[in-house]
């Protein structure tokens, strides 16, 4: 039991995770952007500020501020890395995708196309904890409709 | 009966003897709701298996059972706080009873240009009701500052009462840095001044003697779920004057003396703040509580908590990268750990068998003053012991391997 309980709380933060919270790629503002949305989790008060730059329909760039846990703030990050120059509906889809994911039973199988988003297998064994790993990908998802609305 | 065995007290509380993630548990969030012992689960279970009536409506055998039970309670509920029955409304808990005041003694009361006084302490249960009202009034709402402690500064807030403050809202211990707020001299501030004293004593009644009528306050607030019984029960306990010339807030059914088609004669309190069916189960299960305590000898019980808090609070301080918020005095301390978000501190223990609340605790303005976005807190009760500490203590040290 201490073994499976170890083992959960490093699956959960593992070093990818750790080293994005640390070291956030694409943290900050930016200066070019066309849409902004911040999201927050009000139980918790964690807080995401998504800045996308536009153009013809693909994600020319993109940059976060926040602060809150390790999950929301990697996710934010990874995020960043994996959405950049992709097309609206691309990006669109990678929410969904991660989603999906995250939501899975825990021993389900890790989809290929997720890059160091797989880092989140863990948190499918932390109900409480999935709102965290999403924050970011609702904070783009808000930015996209601002986009199209 | 003046039982002063902590560990039998212990043995009382049946959540605490399944284990959690394969661990003994070490409750630690009891100022987020607090365990049930097993006299509180019997008088619930009792009420729907041989008290099943409504109360104060019928005259069958269910339902003379129920109304025995639930006027029993509310008379044991009251002497609890050295109280009469008929000056205590029963609610859904402190945020109801606060909403209470602030829609009816408050819409009655604060007018503009006038004034109502919280702490920098309040949980937002104790301030949002107040901004809401000093909105919809016209008055302002003025903020008396703590020090660093976490400790009310009495002198400023003697000059935010000026004559045109009609009201002041303080939490008798506050639920992030645990001090106690003095309030018979804040009491003695106000009323020299004009105003009146509503009291959030939603952490202090588990932990400290509460006699409403030594306090000097007037309005006392509380919820059943910290204090061992279920959730959805509170009280509101007010001054008689105060009370009977105040509006009703809620109206239909319980609250009404007689009904014609195009009016109705109000109730006297504490009925004409109890409109519709109760919590009646809740309200057995406070009762059972309250009577549950009083097997329990509280001044045992104060020095266990008093000493397990000191314990608490030292090791917590000494831990490293810890750093407790305010000088807490009972109940709960609240802390940070660097490098690690409160959320993360609190996955991670959790899968140590340790339960610690994480978050700004319904604080938020509170935590801007201490300088942090969040806190973990861990908080004790009367079945407490001394392995709850050494467990959180050594799963913080899992936290700096996760984090380094």
């Amino acid at each position: 039991m201490t073994e499976r309980t170890r083992s959960d709380t490093d699956e959960l933060y593992q070093a990818t995770i750790v080293d994005h919270d640390r070291a956030p790629r694409n943290a900050g503002p930016l200066p070019d952007a066309t849409h902004h949305a911040t999201v927050d989790n009000p139980l918790c008060g964690d807080v995401v500020t998504i800045h996308a730059q536009l153009v013809d329909g693909v994600v020319r760039d993109l940059r976060f501020e926040g602060r809150g846990c390790a999950l929301s703030q990697a996710a934010a990050s990874i995020m960043t890395t994996l959405v950049r120059d992709r097309s609206v509906d691309e990006s669109r889809r990678l929410a969904a995708a991660f989603e999906r994911f995250i939501q899975a039973a825990p021993d389900a199988a890790i989809p290929e196309d997720l890059g160091e988003l797989r880092a989140f297998a863990g948190v499918r064994r932390f109900r409480s904890r999935r709102v965290c790993a999403m924050l970011a990908f609702r904070a783009l998802l808000r930015a996209l409709d601002l986009a199209a609305s | 009966m003046d039982r002063t065995d902590p560990a039998a007290w212990r043995r009382d509380f049946p959540a605490l003897a399944s284990p959690v993630h394969g661990r003994r548990l070490a409750y630690l969030d009891s100022a987020s709701t607090s365990l049930k012992p097993q006299a509180v689960i019997d008088a619930v279970v009792r009420v729907f298996t041989h008290q099943a009536g409504n109360v104060h409506r019928g005259v069958h055998a269910l339902s003379e059972a129920a109304t025995e039970a639930f006027d029993a309670a509310r008379d044991d509920i009251a002497r609890f706080i050295g109280a009469r029955s008929e000056d205590i409304v029963l609610t859904r808990g402190t945020t109801e009873s606060i909403n209470l005041v602030a829609h009816s003694w408050g819409r009655a009361h604060v007018g503009p240009g006038d004034a109502v006084i919280a702490t920098a302490l309040e949980h937002h249960s104790n301030l949002v009701p107040w901004q809401v009202l000093c909105a919809e009034r016209g008055a302002s709402l003025r903020i008396a500052p703590i020090d660093d402690r976490g400790r009310i500064d009495l002198a400023a807030l003697a000059g935010l009462l000026d004559g045109r403050a009609r009201l002041v809202a303080v939490s008798q211990l506050s639920n992030v840095v645990g001090t106690i707020a003095p309030i018979a001299e804040i009491a003695a501030l106000a009323h020299a001044a004009g105003a009146i004293v509503v009291v959030d004593g939603a952490q202090a009644v588990a932990h400290l003697p509460v006699d409403v009528e030594a306090l000097g306050c007037d309005f006392y607030a509380f919820s059943g779920h910290k204090l061992f019984a279920p959730t959805g029960t509170g009280v509101l306990w007010g001054r008689p004057a105060l009370l009977a010339a105040m509006p009703a807030w809620q109206t239909g059914g319980e609250m009404v003396a007689s009904v014609d088609l195009d009016r109705a004669r109000l109730r006297e309190p504490p009925h004409r703040f109890e409109a519709g069916t109760p919590n009646i189960a809740g309200v057995i299960g406070l009762g059972a509580a309250v009577r549950y305590l009083a097997t329990i000898d509280r001044a045992a019980a104060a020095r266990h908590e008093a000493r397990l808090h000191a314990r608490l609070r030292d090791a917590l301080a000494a831990a490293d990268r810890v750093r407790v918020l305010g000088a807490p005095e009972a109940a709960v301390v609240a802390f940070t750990v660097a490098g690690a978000h409160p959320h993360d501190v609190a996955t991670i223990v959790d899968r140590e068998g340790v339960a610690i609340r994480s978050g700004h605790h319904c604080a938020e303005p509170l935590h801007h003053r201490l300088g942090a976005d969040a806190s973990a807190r861990a908080s004790l009760a009367l079945y407490s012991d001394d392995a709850d500490i050494d467990a959180l203590i050594a799963a913080l040290a899992r936290v700096r391997e996760v984090f380094p």
